[in-house]
């Protein structure tokens, strides 16, 4: 600290507690003013109507449009088969990025390969590649080999789309771990699928569901593969709420109550492990 | 601590030349490797020579012509392309003022939750919410109960102070998909900041604080430059997801003046109604050899990032 820097603290304790009062008391309105949007449509999903399109509440709150949006008509995309499909499609392909993320943050962390930086960068840099530059012989050929509309086209993209953040984040877990530990394990001769199931994952287990979470959030919330490769029966739920959408636009609450339930899976869940997210997101990043 | 390959074959004890050893570390990551590469680099390569042919989709024409080379005949036609060049100009808008207004609002709120009140935990919950949001809904919240001239909170609030409607997504889209993106983009730039301000060595700020330093000379002196590479950070990860909106403008404005970005320009040539696969495949390699440009500048940031780092 310099000289300069060294001035005394000029403020009494009254002032300071104000000060205090009065930033928290701006949180709380950041707060408010930042989650009005959706708690508004919270709102509107539980109004008639009626109220809804003229912004009043002049006939109660109930939970009748939830009914409404479980209801579908026959042949259009039902709220539980999009549930499904979104559930399997998450699920299975979150499950697949940590099969293949765990040994290859392994091996550019724990015992590095040759060139490792590279082979990182590489993962990294396929995240600039547009979307658009892959998307047209992917459609191709997924039409050529009949996966138009099935599940397996969306598990094997969204794969591709959370592997290599999902590869950054591990490695840097994995690099919290304890050289010791793992050196011991060595001379122990554990294999590689010992050493990781007994010695690094419970050591690294909080930093794999932040970026197990990122990975459900990434992919439950995908939309454009979705529209593209799957548009039918076999959808996820970003096309069921869109299907919802009606261009007389008097359905307002309906919408709000499609729109509520296709967030509320991934938001409870990131309530439940935002502080995990944060750690994850440090550590997770920049080590 | 650089193992060697002798270290490695004594440790696993296992028997081997230095080849197989230097495999044996590999293998672990080849899985990975091998699927990335098919799944997104095999697509490009073929990108690349659909760009030099003209192959439409033969169902969405009524005389389908053979596919056959035409050159450089699509690489031409964009530079004479008005809509493209208005497209990456939209899209360097887009995401420049997305990602620093985000960045900056993130930082703000970051700040204001690093300290402890009344109701700290619920605040940041509330914060989070909106990046957690699926974009197709935070789009149509926006459209809908916002900014709508008919049902939207916005116009009620305008004509109770006085002014008169405005017509935000008419008038402004590209304001308006920011604003949906700003919105959703901010508490992920506050949890990275969050997670720079909590990863802040607590004796130094004891220290300065001791010092009887100000509160403002702390944060320009110590703290600024502590959350220099998470700003990096999150300048880089925000851009990377900004640059290929798609979900915004497709459920917004679906496109027109002022709110088509490149991935939804190349999007509209192709399978969103031009069927023009070989022209549309120009347009991406182009938009391509861009993001390597920009990519290439992220990443020396990014390897400034790993500079400190120790090699294990």
């Amino acid at each position: 600290m310099s000289e300069s820097e060294r001035r005394g603290t000029t403020l009494g304790v009254g002032q300071r507690r104000l000060i205090g009062v009065g930033l928290g008391a701006l949180a709380w309105i950041v707060g408010l003013l930042w989650i009005f949007p959706f708690a508004w449509t919270l709102l509107t999903s539980f109004k008639t109507e009626q109220d809804a399109a003229a912004q009043t509440l002049n006939h109660g709150l109930s939970f009748h449009r939830y009914g409404d949006v479980a209801h579908s008509t026959a042949g259009t995309l039902s709220l539980q088969s999009a549930f499904e499909n979104s559930l399997v499609v998450v699920l299975v392909s979150t499950l697949i990025v940590l099969l293949l993320a765990l040994p290859a943050a392994y091996a550019l962390a724990i015992r590095p390969v040759h060139k490792w930086r590279d082979v990182l960068f590489f993962f990294i840099s396929t995240k600039f590649l547009p979307i658009v530059a892959s998307i047209f012989p992917i459609y191709v050929y997924a039409e050529k080999w009949n996966l138009i509309g099935t599940r397996t086209v969306l598990i094997v993209l969204y794969i591709a789309m959370n592997l290599p953040l999902a590869i950054w984040m591990t490695r840097s877990f994995f690099l919290e771990v304890p050289r010791e530990l793992i050196e011991a394990a060595e001379i122990d001769g554990t294999n590689l699928f010992n050493q990781l199931r007994s010695v690094i994952l419970p050591l690294a287990a909080p930093g794999i569901a932040a970026t197990a979470l990122l990975c459900v959030i990434f992919a439950w919330n995908e939309y454009f593969y979705a529209l593209q490769l799957n548009f039918a029966s076999g959808s996820t739920m970003p096309q069921w709420v869109i299907s919802n959408v009606s261009t007389r636009g008097n359905f307002l609450a309906k919408l709000s109550a499609a729109s509520v339930i296709a967030c509320l899976p991934v938001v409870l869940a990131g309530w439940a492990t935002q502080k995990r997210m944060i750690r994850g997101l440090s550590m997770g990043a920049l080590k | 601590l650089t193992a060697t390959a002798a270290d490695a074959t004594r440790l696993t004890g296992k028997t081997g030349d230095a080849f197989s050893s230097a495999w044996r570390r590999r293998l672990p990551l080849l899985p990975a490797l091998v699927y990335v590469v098919v799944i997104t680099q095999l697509p490009f390569l073929v990108s690349i020579y659909y760009s030099f042919t003209n192959l439409k989709d033969k169902t969405q024409s009524l005389i389908p012509e053979p596919t056959k080379f035409v050159g450089f005949d699509n690489y031409k036609q964009i530079f004479s392309d008005p809509f493209f060049r208005q497209a990456m100009w939209t899209s360097v808008k887009m995401t420049v003022l997305a990602v620093v207004l985000s960045l900056f609002f993130g930082t703000l709120f970051a700040i204001l939750l690093d300290r402890k009140f009344l109701g700290q935990g619920l605040i940041r919950t509330l914060l989070i919410t909106p990046f957690l949001l699926m974009p197709v809904v935070a789009a149509l919240i926006w459209k809908q109960q916002m900014f709508s001239t008919l049902f939207g909170v916005l116009d009620k609030v305008l004509t109770f102070l006085g002014f008169s409607s405005v017509q935000f997504i008419s008038a402004h889209p590209l304001a308006s998909i920011v604003t949906v993106l700003v919105w959703q983009w901010t508490p992920f730039m506050m949890l990275i900041m969050l997670a720079g301000l909590q990863s802040q060595p607590s004796d130094i700020l004891e220290a300065a604080d001791v010092d009887g330093a100000t509160s403002f000379g702390v944060f320009r002196q110590l703290t600024l430059p502590h959350l220099r590479p998470y700003l990096e950070l999150g300048a880089l990860l925000g851009s990377i997801y900004i640059v290929q909106a798609f979900d915004a403008i497709d459920v917004m404005t679906g496109g027109g003046p002022g709110s088509t970005n490149v991935p939804y320009y190349v999007y509209e040539e192709s399978i969103g109604g031009g069927f023009r696969y070989g022209a549309a495949s120009a347009y991406a390699i182009v938009v391509v050899i861009f993001a390597i440009v920009i990519a290439t500048f992220a990443l020396r940031v990014l390897s400034g990032l790993f500079k400190d780092e120790e090699m294990a």
